[in-house]
């Protein structure tokens, strides 16, 4: 039998006080009693929208609108990196652009996720993967479907896998997923 | 640079939430037992001491902008020098070495490090979004940021190569919750077995609740003075145990923010840059790692940590050693997770890389007195986490590095009975020790080696 909870969930919210119980007289006493109190906890929210740019990584998310994968290359050394990386870290020379949408790709490391952060928490359980590339240097951080998240395996490791796209682009990295190559 | 002593420290309760008090009072918690533990008052202090660093991770969790110069104002050291450090779960540690650079400089004779976090003023995931916003907001937070989810595809990965067992990550859970029976200052203790941490709710696979340090409300500040410093607080009344603790070994190290983006470097080229004295000078030990790499292992691809070895690599230099496994009497270090703990066994040479699964489940981390209910194969050789770790201390984050400072402190003076009214955890005769703080997926990563002189 599944173990029952047993502590009711917690969350913030509550009554709106107007007034806190406090010494009527300003005595010795009563001054010293306020030591002696709980503390004051109250609610304040904070909600802020950021006008956030992709910078010279935009191309990467409107390739992703456009169903292709791109990476960013070294035109010199060929060091290729599956995040877009406007720069490259050993020359420091500019990169340039290559598509990987159909390069051979597996799943280099996963995990699932049965908690994770408030924004995520309604789509637990996910899995999260790092994609290896034939020819690229570097991972990619991305989800990982057609896979059951119940029955997790190392045997996932080395799986090759391609990858599928949002067709309403929501302009972020999880426009792009992959799958089991053998799911198709 | 001159030498550095770290004299003193304290540490405030740490616990899941500090409602009782604001962040600057729970600073002082354990900055007034420092200070109280070299016989000196607090105006005294005041007047010897040269300034300070301060260290905080996030300053989301307080929503406070310049938290650092609100807790110099409560401490009363305005207008003395002071400035605020941040660095991701390495927060302490960096603010430890900070400190250390302003005495070893001739900067400070005296100079405090106190941090601190209040995580308890977001709810539980809320303050795992907070964290995760420590990951790349473009292209690592948006596909699912949760850190423990990052460190569990290490782990599957390290499992994948080296064969290591969630069992034997469960074995530094199971030390570190014991171990903290002993320790007053620990957010929680719990005798539990590996069959509980594996049957303990799944967060993210393999990693289950008891694999995973949790949030805390904590501080905790260290005290560190040059031998002219230490003149000054003896003239001014000042008591300082003996022997001293002197900082002997300081290193840093850093690695790329996107865990993916990370280099898989070939075997030569871990040899020649990354390999230990002790590794490079091994026959067995190079023939070992060759076939490793021809198996198909690259460095430090997402199973271990450059950044933890090159701090360790600097710190050992620094300070002389060549050996840490048998030449330091304890480490201290950034068990976020049981598995970082297992990285980070590799990464500062205590065990070679690929073995550190077999290591966690030897025995040689454990306390030689204590009964951890467990079949260990081999004796005690280094304590790592005698304290409980952050597994069981818990991670205010800004506060944590120093935490382990204030705890190899008092090791080193061998005063854990004084300080925990429990001598269980001092590991006898200690003469050095190494603190390690560590931040997002291995971004940021110091160690410092402290020595008890003779």
């Amino acid at each position: 039998m599944a173990k029952l909870p047993s502590q009711r969930e917690e969350t913030l919210g509550g009554y709106i006080v107007h007034g806190i119980p406090f010494p009527v007289s300003m005595d010795e006493e009563a001054l010293e009693f306020l030591k002696k109190m709980a503390p004051i906890q109250i609610e304040q929210e904070y909600k802020i929208t950021y006008l956030h740019s992709y910078g010279q990584d935009s191309p990467w998310f409107a390739a992703l609108t456009n169903k292709r994968l791109l990476a960013s290359r070294d035109p010199a050394s060929g060091y290729t990196t599956a995040n877009p990386r406007g720069h490259d870290m050993y020359s420091g020379n500019e990169t340039k652009w290559i598509d990987i949408t159909n390069v051979p790709a597996k799943v280099h490391a996963f995990t699932v996720c049965y908690f994770g952060s408030e924004e995520f928490l309604p789509e637990c359980p996910f899995v999260l993967a790092l994609i290896e590339f034939e020819g690229v240097n570097t991972l990619l951080l991305t989800r990982l479907m057609g896979v059951d998240p119940d029955a997790p395996s190392l045997d996932w490791i080395g799986m090759e896998v391609s990858p599928r796209f949002l067709r309403n682009s929501k302009l972020k990295p999880t426009d792009v997923y992959f799958i089991p190559n053998a799911a198709e | 640079m001159r030498p550095v002593y770290a004299i003193s420290g304290g540490v405030s309760k740490f616990a899941k939430a500090r409602p009782d008090k604001t962040f600057q009072a729970i600073i002082k918690e354990a900055y007034d037992y420092a200070i109280a533990d070299i016989g000196l008052d607090f105006p005294t202090f005041t007047r010897v001491v040269d300034g300070s660093v301060a260290s905080y991770f996030s300053d989301h969790f307080s929503r406070q902008l310049m938290a650092g110069i609100m807790a110099q104002d409560y401490l009363g050291l305005c207008p003395k020098p002071g400035h605020r450090v941040e660095g991701g779960g390495a927060t302490g540690g960096i603010c430890f070495q900070e400190a250390w650079k302003s005495v070893a400089s001739g900067h400070m004779d005296v100079c405090v490090a106190y941090g601190f976090e209040t995580m308890s003023h977001v709810e539980t995931w809320k303050g795992n979004e907070f964290i995760a916003l420590a990951s790349d907001v473009s292209l690592d937070y948006p596909v699912g940021g949760f850190y423990s989810g990052y460190y569990a595809m290490m782990v599957t990965r390290h499992m994948k190569e080296f064969g290591t067992t969630p069992e034997q990550l469960a074995h530094v859970s199971v030390k570190n919750y014991i171990n903290a029976f002993h320790n007053p200052y620990v957010q929680k203790s719990q005798r539990i077995t590996i069959e509980d941490v594996r049957n303990a709710p799944m967060v993210a696979w393999p990693l289950t609740r008891l694999d995973i340090c949790v949030m805390s409300d904590g501080a905790a500040v260290t005290i560190l003075c040059s031998e002219e410093g230490l003149k000054k607080l003896e003239a001014a009344g000042a008591k300082v145990a003996s022997p001293l603790v002197k900082v002997t070994g300081i290193g840093r190290g850093t690695d790329m923010m996107r865990m993916a983006d990370r280099p898989h470097m070939d075997y030569d080229f871990f040899m020649e840059n990354y390999a230990t004295e002790q590794e490079k000078s091994s026959d067995e030990t190079k023939a070992y790692y060759k076939k490793l790499w021809e198996h198909g292992t690259r460095y430090p691809g997402v199973h271990s940590f450059r950044a933890g070895r090159t701090a360790g690599n600097m710190a050992w230099k620094h300070a002389g050693i060549q050996d840490p496994l048998r030449e330091l009497d304890f480490v201290e270090l950034h068990d976020a997770y049981t598995s970082s703990e297992i990285q980070t066994y590799e990464d500062l040479g205590l065990c070679r890389y690929g073995e550190g699964g077999p290591f966690a489940e030897s025995g040689k981390t454990f306390l030689p007195n204590i009964d951890y209910g467990l079949k260990l194969k081999d004796k005690p050789v280094c304590a790592v986490n005698p304290s409980g770790g952050l597994i069981a201390c818990g991670h205010p984050v800004g506060a944590t590095g120093l935490m382990q400072g204030v705890f190899a402190i008092w090791q080193l003076q061998g005063t854990i009975q004084k300080h925990f009214r429990d001598d269980q955890l001092q590991v006898k005769d200690a003469k050095r020790g190494a603190i390690h703080s560590h931040a997002g997926t291995g971004t940021y990563v110091t160690v410092s080696v402290l020595e008890r002189e003779d």
